[in-house]
């Protein structure tokens, strides 16, 4: 992951720099109009935020079951980019809900629940900042809770009848959407692996650098 | 068959001492009352309340005064230090988490036993119209957040500021079964008491409680393992 860092940090810069000619490019959608492209950015910032919850569960549940401290660098560095992916989903959302239901937001199963996964995330954080010694397992059943609220936000769509567009909308797509979808949404979870990377490995110092001052202490 | 032996000697132990003391009972059933009078002061309007409030009364002050008895629970075992001992004892762990469960749903029932008439009486709701799906909804209800926050509070017996941190975790946690009981109870309370809307609000707790019960004690044994 190390070698590859610098090709996918061009990469992912590069993407990101042309990402507005493909999204300009992709059909006009007549009946919400230009901000329907919104679209190509939202969609791609939740799934960046599901796989930073995966990642974040999948370590917890290492942690907890293993000891391994290297999948807890991996939980925290997962729940704090669930944070960032999903605060960009909840910004894009209600600005593309200004237009399309005339509200900001709307309280119904999809945005209550998803506003809810972000929250436990939130906690995830606290916990950590302000748990003191010991906290990085209750972090973890936390970071467990959370992971396990996810299939629940995603499914939430297709179980009540909802104001946000169903699971349905993605697969259906005309082929140039579904083609600068697939643009963002590859170059969003580049961008997740690249500060995954960074995240893992800063999170990996702080790590050693307090093995070193406890050492330093005896 | 010892697992259930440990369960019920740890129901029993917390019973015992709760007789003696009735410490948590009586603080949580009169902060439970006291949250209703708070609400109904921010929801009554020229002296009558707003449709369907007595349903999110009702969740809210449940899962108010719960959040303060889980708090005390476990700060008793804190105060004498007998958790570790509890830990020491040659016996499933994942018991102990079963048997403390057990006494949080005991309590919140009889919270919720009281809760119940005061509400029907203050803001005259129907809500023993329709009593095998209230009590479902209710049992849903109250398992599932006593799954999670017996296990949280538990867990925050070792970690500095607790008192902050429970209500932190355990609500975003429980808000899905908070909304599913406020739901459902609303829908038997209405005008017209929606049965099929409160059968589907059961099937979505007792899936939360599935998923809460397995969660919590499957991990716990690991969370208080050192």
């Amino acid at each position: 992951m190390k070698k590859l860092f610098v090709p996918l940090l061009i990469v992912v810069a590069a993407m990101f720099a042309f990402a507005p000619i493909v999204i300009a490019n992709a059909r006009y959608e007549s009946t919400m109009g230009l901000i329907q492209k919104i679209f190509y950015f939202h969609v791609p910032s939740w799934l960046a935020m599901y796989s930073a919850i995966g990642v974040c569960g999948l370590a917890s549940l290492i942690y907890l079951f293993q000891g391994s401290r290297t999948a807890d660098c991996y939980a925290v560095a997962g729940a704090e980019l669930a944070i960032l992916f999903g605060l960009m989903g909840l910004v894009t959302g209600p600005l593309w809900a200004r237009k399309a239901w005339g509200v900001w937001w709307q309280w119904d199963a999809r945005l209550t629940s998803a506003l809810l996964m972000w929250l436990i995330f939130v906690a995830y954080m606290l916990v950590r900042k302000y748990g003191g010694p010991g906290s990085e397992k209750l972090a973890a059943a936390t970071a467990i809770f959370g992971t396990a609220t996810g299939p629940f936000v995603y499914k939430s769509v297709d179980i009540w009848r909802t104001v946000h567009p169903t699971t349905n909308v993605v697969p259906t797509l005309p082929r140039d959407m579904a083609l600068a979808l697939l643009y963002c949404m590859i170059a969003f979870f580049l961008l997740f692996l690249v500060l995954l990377t960074v995240r893992v490995g800063l999170a990996q110092r702080q790590m050693a650098l307090d093995d070193l001052y406890l050492a330093g202490e005896d | 068959m010892i697992f259930w032996r440990t369960a019920w000697l740890v129901l029993r132990k917390d019973f015992a001492i709760e007789v003696k003391s009735r410490e948590i009972v009586y603080t949580t059933v009169f902060f439970a009352v006291a949250s209703v009078l708070i609400f109904s002061f921010a929801f009554v309007k020229e002296g009558v309340a707003p449709e369907g409030a007595a349903a999110g009364i009702l969740w809210v002050a449940i899962a108010f005064a719960g959040t303060l008895a889980l708090g005390r629970t476990f700060e008793r075992e804190r105060y004498n230090d007998t958790l570790r001992a509890l830990l020491l004892a040659p016996a499933p762990r994942a018991a102990l988490y079963v048997g403390k469960l057990l006494g949080m749903i005991a309590l919140l029932a009889v919270t919720e036993a009281l809760l119940l008439p005061l509400l029907a009486f203050l803001f005259a709701a129907p809500l023993f119209a329709r009593p095998g799906l209230l009590a479902a909804l209710l049992a849903g209800g109250t398992v599932g957040f006593s799954a999670v926050g017996t296990l949280f509070a538990a867990m925050l017996l070792r970690v500095r500021s607790r008192d902050v941190l429970l209500p932190i975790l355990l609500y975003p946690i429980t808000v899905p079964v908070i909304i599913a009981g406020v739901r459902g109870t609303a829908a038997l309370i209405g005008p017209q008491p929606d049965e099929p809307t409160a059968t589907m609000w059961i099937g979505i707790l007792t899936a939360f409680d599935i998923i809460f019960l397995t969660l919590s004690v499957w991990t716990f044994e690991p969370l208080m393992t050192d």
